[in-house]
């Protein structure tokens, strides 16, 4: 077993996050205050490299491994989880299908703008009536000559909005299959199509400079070839975007726990209560303890659920499970960190403030924690439905 | 020994960049059980901040003007990551001395191993660091400038390429001076030069394809024996006393206060 990680994942480390203290952390909290997605911070990730990591070279990305993607946005959440939700579904969510799915001349046609980071691309899903029940999506496309028809709506879609939005991956209902369930494809719309309508939504509670979106498709037509792979197959891309995912996710959890413990570590040392700085105190010391402790089991969960990925072994179960504990793990971090802040744990002005918000995303999206459970139970073979 | 006008092309810049691996300035240093030096196992070394500027530096004189960047440094294998970031920020080549008999002998001598290894490799700019921030010499610019018989100008904030020459504007007591100097020579970086570049995924992917040559002082014809030994030998290494708590200055109105507080500094502190 080698627990080290190569000089490249090292350097990679440092510089994104040096790059995430400097250019992200002094801003992060006007952005969140105002509900604001920025354009400014978003072309500094884009020069960066950060869209496109584990895209190869041929099509713009990085030709980076997945423990690379990992390890950057695991540093952006360290400082803030907006940021780090637009380079995670920008990469898992928008590049990867048309990545792994795409026809050659799909991936010529989006790939380059995407990984430059001039563009951003959405990945169309939940409905409002189909969450954990993705297969439920009442979101349909027919064929009508060379042209889809599309009809329905998405919502809580990261990135399908902002003004670089190029489009969107939706996942709609094509048919039924022989057995009588829906047949779901995964069909390509650009952004400015007729029928298309995607809407910024507000008043967050966490996320807040991350853009979130509701897509319309109003006999929404697109071209036949705009199809993702085959047909039928939409529903097996969604899930196995969705194991890619969470590992972004976990490496939310993971960072975002981090930016918790390195705060809240640097509080205690300074903050004096009865004459001593409060970390010596063990009710403090011993949360701090249990807090790097959490941490460092979520990043050897999360890391080797990258190696498993990277080595082209199966990982889905692991993704649950580094999904899973990543998130519950920064729960309980952001949790401690506003208790050790104390009244001003309660106030904007610190960051633990923020990230106890953004938190509690990491327990819901991509597949709740609940739906984590379902996945693993199964996995290990419990009769669970 | 030193390369002539005829070894470089015409207006294209060939910039050396003196560069030491040196603790992260936010480790938790702490004095080893023998006293005289500190603890490095769980260290994170990162580039001198002030060598950072320098790297910096020389890539843009480069984007301007052509030419290449070699970085150069003493060190052990660890060095290596530091040498590879400056190269994933975009200088061109690496190159580490990384040999026993050039290590813990002090300033001057790793400034004679850097002036024997700069001699090999074809410059018109050598740019260093002011000082590295483990030791604060300040010595190892300047002293490789002598060994190379070049000008050398110290604590520069802001650099104007001529032709064949340079002009500096460097930070004196209250104010900035600017001086001119022929090629080639060397400069030192101060606080303010410019703001050094991230090392960004691409320019991660590209440093792997990169040269970087491992020397030793037999390379350059040197032998431990032509190194003198430290010129300063430490006795004891302390961390600095800790500081003791405040102290609030009583008193009804602020008249008072700064009664008292005058008594205080004259009296117990002796420093009025």
């Amino acid at each position: 077993m080698d627990f080290e990680l190569s000089m490249d994942h090292e350097i990679l480390r440092d510089s994104v996050r040096s790059f995430a203290e400097k250019e992200i952390k002094p801003v992060a909290q006007t952005l969140d205050k105002e509900e604001t997605f920025s354009y400014d911070t978003m072309a500094k990730m884009a020069e960066l490299g950060l869209f496109g990591i584990f895209v190869s070279e041929e099509y713009g990305g990085q030709g980076m491994d997945y423990l690379s993607y990992i390890i950057a946005t695991e540093e952006i959440a360290r400082v803030d989880g907006s940021h780090a939700a637009t380079i995670a579904a920008g990469n898992s969510l928008g590049i990867g299908p048309l990545y792994y799915y795409g026809s050659e001349e799909q991936k010529k046609k989006y790939l380059p703008k995407l990984c430059s980071g001039e563009a951003l691309w959405a990945f169309g899903l939940t409905e409002p009536n189909a969450g954990s029940d993705a297969a439920n999506s009442k979101t349909t496309a027919v064929l009508d000559g060379n042209e889809w028809v599309i009809n329905g709506s998405k919502i809580f879609i990261t990135n399908g909005s902002t003004d670089i939005s190029a489009g969107s991956t939706v996942m709609c209902r094509t048919g039924s299959r022989e057995d009588g369930r829906p047949e779901l494809s995964c069909i390509l719309v650009e952004n400015g199509t007729p029928g298309y309508t995607a809407k910024v939504m507000h008043d967050k509670m966490m996320w807040r400079s991350s853009n979130t979106s509701e897509l319309y498709f109003e006999d929404c037509r697109v071209p036949k070839e705009n199809l993702l792979g085959k047909r039928g197959h939409g529903f097996y891309q969604m899930m196995e975007t969705l194991d890619g995912g969470r590992l972004s996710i976990g490496a939310m959890g993971l960072g975002g726990a981090q930016g918790c413990l390195d705060m809240t570590v640097r509080y205690a040392n300074e903050r004096e209560q009865f004459g001593r700085p409060i970390a010596t105190f063990q009710a403090n010391a011993f949360k701090l303890a249990d807090m790097a402790t959490e941490i460092d089991a979520a990043r050897l969960m999360l890391y080797r659920a990258c190696w498993l990925r990277d080595n082209e072994k199966p990982f889905s179960k692991e993704a649950a499970m580094a999904k899973l504990y990543c998130s519950e793990v920064m729960y309980r971090c952001a949790n401690h960190a506003v208790q050790i802040h104390g009244g001003y744990g309660l106030m904007k002005e610190y960051d633990v403030e923020r990230f106890y918000r953004d938190q509690k995303l990491l327990d819901i999206g991509e597949g709740t924690s609940e739906v984590q459970r379902i996945v693993i139970a199964r996995h290990i073979g419990a009769k669970c439905l | 020994m030193l390369p002539g006008p005829g070894a470089r092309k015409e207006k294209n810049v060939d910039i050396v960049v003196l560069l030491k691996q040196v603790p992260a300035t936010e480790s938790l240093i702490q004095v080893a059980d023998d006293g005289v030096s500190i603890k490095t196992e769980e260290l994170k070394w990162v580039i001198n901040p002030y060598d950072e500027f320098a790297v910096e530096e020389a890539l843009r004189i480069r984007e301007a003007q052509g030419g290449s960047v070699t970085v150069l440094s003493v060190g052990t294998d660890k060095a290596v990551e530091a040498i590879r970031t400056a190269l994933a920020m975009g200088a061109d080549t690496g190159v580490l001395v990384n040999d026993p008999a050039a290590l813990g002998k002090g300033a001057l001598a790793t400034a004679r191993v850097l002036a024997a290894a700069v001699k090999q490799i074809p410059f018109d700019l050598v740019i260093a660091g002011q000082r590295a921030v483990d030791a604060d010499q300040f010595q190892v610019g300047p002293a490789v400038a002598e060994y190379l018989r070049i000008p050398n100008v110290s604590m520069v904030i802001k650099t104007e390429l001529l032709d064949g020459s340079i002009r500096c504007h460097r930070t004196i007591e209250g104010g900035t001076v600017v001086v001119e100097s022929p090629l080639p020579m060397l400069f030192t970086t101060q606080r303010g030069l410019n703001e050094p570049r991230y090392a960004s995924l691409p320019g991660i992917m590209k440093a792997k394809k990169k040269p970087l040559e491992t020397k030793t002082l037999a390379d350059f014809g040197l032998d431990a024996g032509a190194l003198e030994g430290p010129t300063a030998r430490i006795r004891a290494l302390s961390p600095p006393a800790e500081r003791g708590g405040g102290r609030i200055i009583e008193g009804e109105s602020a008249a008072e206060k700064a009664a008292a507080l005058v008594k205080a500094l004259h009296e117990e502190a002796k420093v009025i």
